[in-house]
């Protein structure tokens, strides 16, 4: 096992050095500040008008949720960004053979380095969702109703795209595996709000469509779960933002992507102890 | 000799890879304490065959063992070290941490390295350099920094795969070093190379690899007792003399007085001048010469092989 935690270690500092998460988290703040920003006018523009304060709450915990789902799109591109090179540029480059030499086995190398990815990107979401509430509480006193829900399904989210990451690594070039996975979330993203859009339609050809796309990639379900978990109960009847939960992806669809999550990196596990480095 | 002698015994290794045969059969055995050299041009499969015997390839065919476990062992790998061509690690690290790393990943404890790691920097050179972080090091300084990853762990049997590439004289020499120290530990040294002067000066033996077969081998240095080349002059040397020499070489050509022909050992070549004399020759200048590393190449793997 300590091949396991120093593959992940050295995964961890090298994902930290790497200019791209400083970037994010640059870019986490820059999207914070412009949120903030939106919640003050927001607050101001509500004291001008006679409005019960239920709703009022209802609006800006609406509005919070747009942040929160601003760091979830920031998460997994970064999680997708981060981690696009580490299976097969390592292969391309023939960094891979002074580790794959060494007495631990190649299987303990890919856990090692999808824990080092995940602890990484579970820092970003805590760092980035921890601020985006602090500001909505700050300026306009909501709160999520389950974070810590919220933040583990998204984190789960990011642990999807990561598998798909290492999957599509240990067969493609780093290129073609980034094309992939950019890909399939653009798949999951368009399956989400499908099923979105099918609560107002009603049509079942829709509902069926958004249903195959989240089968193929369970990813935006589960923000769609995750952000059931966080937004207050109500919010979801009211159904006026599309950032309100009209259609609620089941346990059985939380379920479904655990599932297709431990497929994924078992294939990739699989393919990786096998092929040819 | 049991698979026990040898660090690496390899049956009919064999490897294809779509549209072309890496390696037809390698067939080979290296007993411990040996430096072996893997001679052969670019592209005749020597990087694949390496690359099968530590696991990272698998074969198509045949078997191997390497310090007597089966190819795909984990545990034995503790025991063995492998210096990859042109060495690339993560560009980041400091070269102590690169090599720390990888003493770690070797199964060291963090005691035996705080030693060890200093020891192994300095004998490469790089003592000067060991805080910098890899990004800057020249080719040669890497391949430095993977030469000591390779040996940190004091491994019972170390691949190297081309290590002097990129390497100035000096730095050749401080490797033909590294070579010595570590067969005088006992270790057993696989060196791949399509430099002929590395491993005539290194290698106690070597192979020759051609389009992906193992054509010969032979014993170099000290041990040196093959290939031996006589230029013979002789007078009234009869056709029934030279039908006769066919008992111990099959390459005679005789032009005019000068009798020139190739003998395992030199210690047919008083055979011969036994025979030539019984049969009614004059010999009078005996010359055996060996033949370098380089004829033997050319002889074997050919002269156009982009060397």
């Amino acid at each position: 096992m300590t091949g396991i935690w120093l593959m992940a270690g050295v995964t961890l500092r090298e994902a930290v050095r790497r200019k791209i998460l400083w970037t994010a988290l640059i870019a986490g703040a820059l999207l914070l500040a412009v949120f903030a920003v939106a919640m003050h006018l927001q607050v101001v523009e509500f004291q001008g008008r006679a409005m019960s304060p239920f709703v009022r709450y209802q609006v800006e915990a609406g509005m919070m949720m747009i942040g929160l789902y601003t760091c979830d799109l920031l998460a997994v591109v970064l999680t997708i960004l981060t981690s696009i090179d580490t299976i097969a540029g390592e292969i391309g480059s023939g960094t891979i053979h002074a580790i794959a030499t060494k007495p631990l086995a190649r299987w303990q190398i890919l856990v090692g380095k999808f824990l080092g990815f995940l602890v990484m990107i579970a820092g970003f979401v805590a760092v980035t969702f921890a601020a985006t509430i602090w500001v909505a509480h700050a300026t306009t006193g909501v709160l999520p109703e389950h974070p810590f829900r919220g933040f583990a399904l998204i984190v789960f989210e990011c642990a999807i795209a990561l598998a798909l990451t290492f999957l599509f690594g240990t067969w493609f070039s780093t290129l073609t595996s980034g094309v992939l996975a950019l890909g399939l979330q653009g798949v999951a993203f368009m399956g989400g709000w499908l099923e979105q859009v099918s609560g107002f339609s009603q049509s079942v050809h829709i509902v069926t469509l958004g249903v195959a796309s989240s089968l193929v990639m369970p990813g935006e379900s589960l923000w769609r779960r995750a952000a059931y978990e966080m937004q207050t109960q109500l919010a979801g009847s009211l159904s006026f933002s599309p950032f309100a939960n009209v259609s609620i992806p089941s346990g059985l669809a939380v379920g479904y992507a655990a599932a297709y999550f431990a497929v994924v990196l078992g294939i990739a596990i699989w393919h990786f102890e096998r092929r040819d480095l | 000799m049991t698979t026990e002698h040898f660090a690496i015994d390899a049956r009919q290794l064999r490897k294809e890879f779509p549209g072309h045969v890496a390696v037809r059969d390698l067939t080979l055995t290296v007993p411990r304490g040996e430096i072996f050299g893997f001679l052969g041009p670019n592209g005749a499969g020597k990087s694949t065959s390496i690359k099968m015997l530590l696991g990272l390839v698998r074969p198509t065919a045949g078997s191997a063992t390497v310090l007597g476990a089966p190819l795909g062992d984990v545990a034995i790998r503790r025991r063995i070290g492998f210096l990859p061509e042109d060495f690339r690690f993560y560009d980041w690290l400091t070269a102590t941490e690169l090599v720390r790393l990888h003493g770690r990943l070797a199964g060291m404890s963090p005691a035996q390295l705080r030693t060890r790691v200093p020891d192994v920097i300095e004998m490469v050179g790089l003592s000067q350099h060991r805080d910098r972080p890899l990004r800057g090091f020249s080719k040669g300084m890497l391949q430095r920094i993977g030469l000591a990853q390779a040996v940190v762990h004091e491994p019972d049997l170390v691949f190297l795969d081309e290590p002097t590439s990129g390497l100035d004289p000096v730095g050749r020499r401080m490797v033909r070093d590294v070579l010595r120290a570590e067969r005088a530990r006992g270790a057993t040294v696989l060196l791949n190379s399509h430099l002929l002067s590395e491993i005539e000066v290194t290698c106690d033996r070597v192979a020759f690899i051609k389009d992906g077969e193992m054509v010969a081998t032979r014993a170099l240095g000290g041990a040196w007792q093959e290939g031996v080349r006589v230029v013979m002059h002789a007078r009234g040397v009869s056709d029934d003399a030279m039908a006769g020499i066919a008992r111990w070489t099959g390459s005679a050509r005789l032009e005019g007085e000068e009798l020139r022909f190739g003998v395992e050992s030199e210690a047919v070549v008083a055979d011969i001048v036994r025979h030539l004399v019984g049969a009614g020759a004059d010999v009078y200048r005996v010359v055996p010469e060996r033949a370098s590393l380089e004829d033997v190449f050319l002889e074997l793997v050919g002269e156009d092989r982009g060397l």
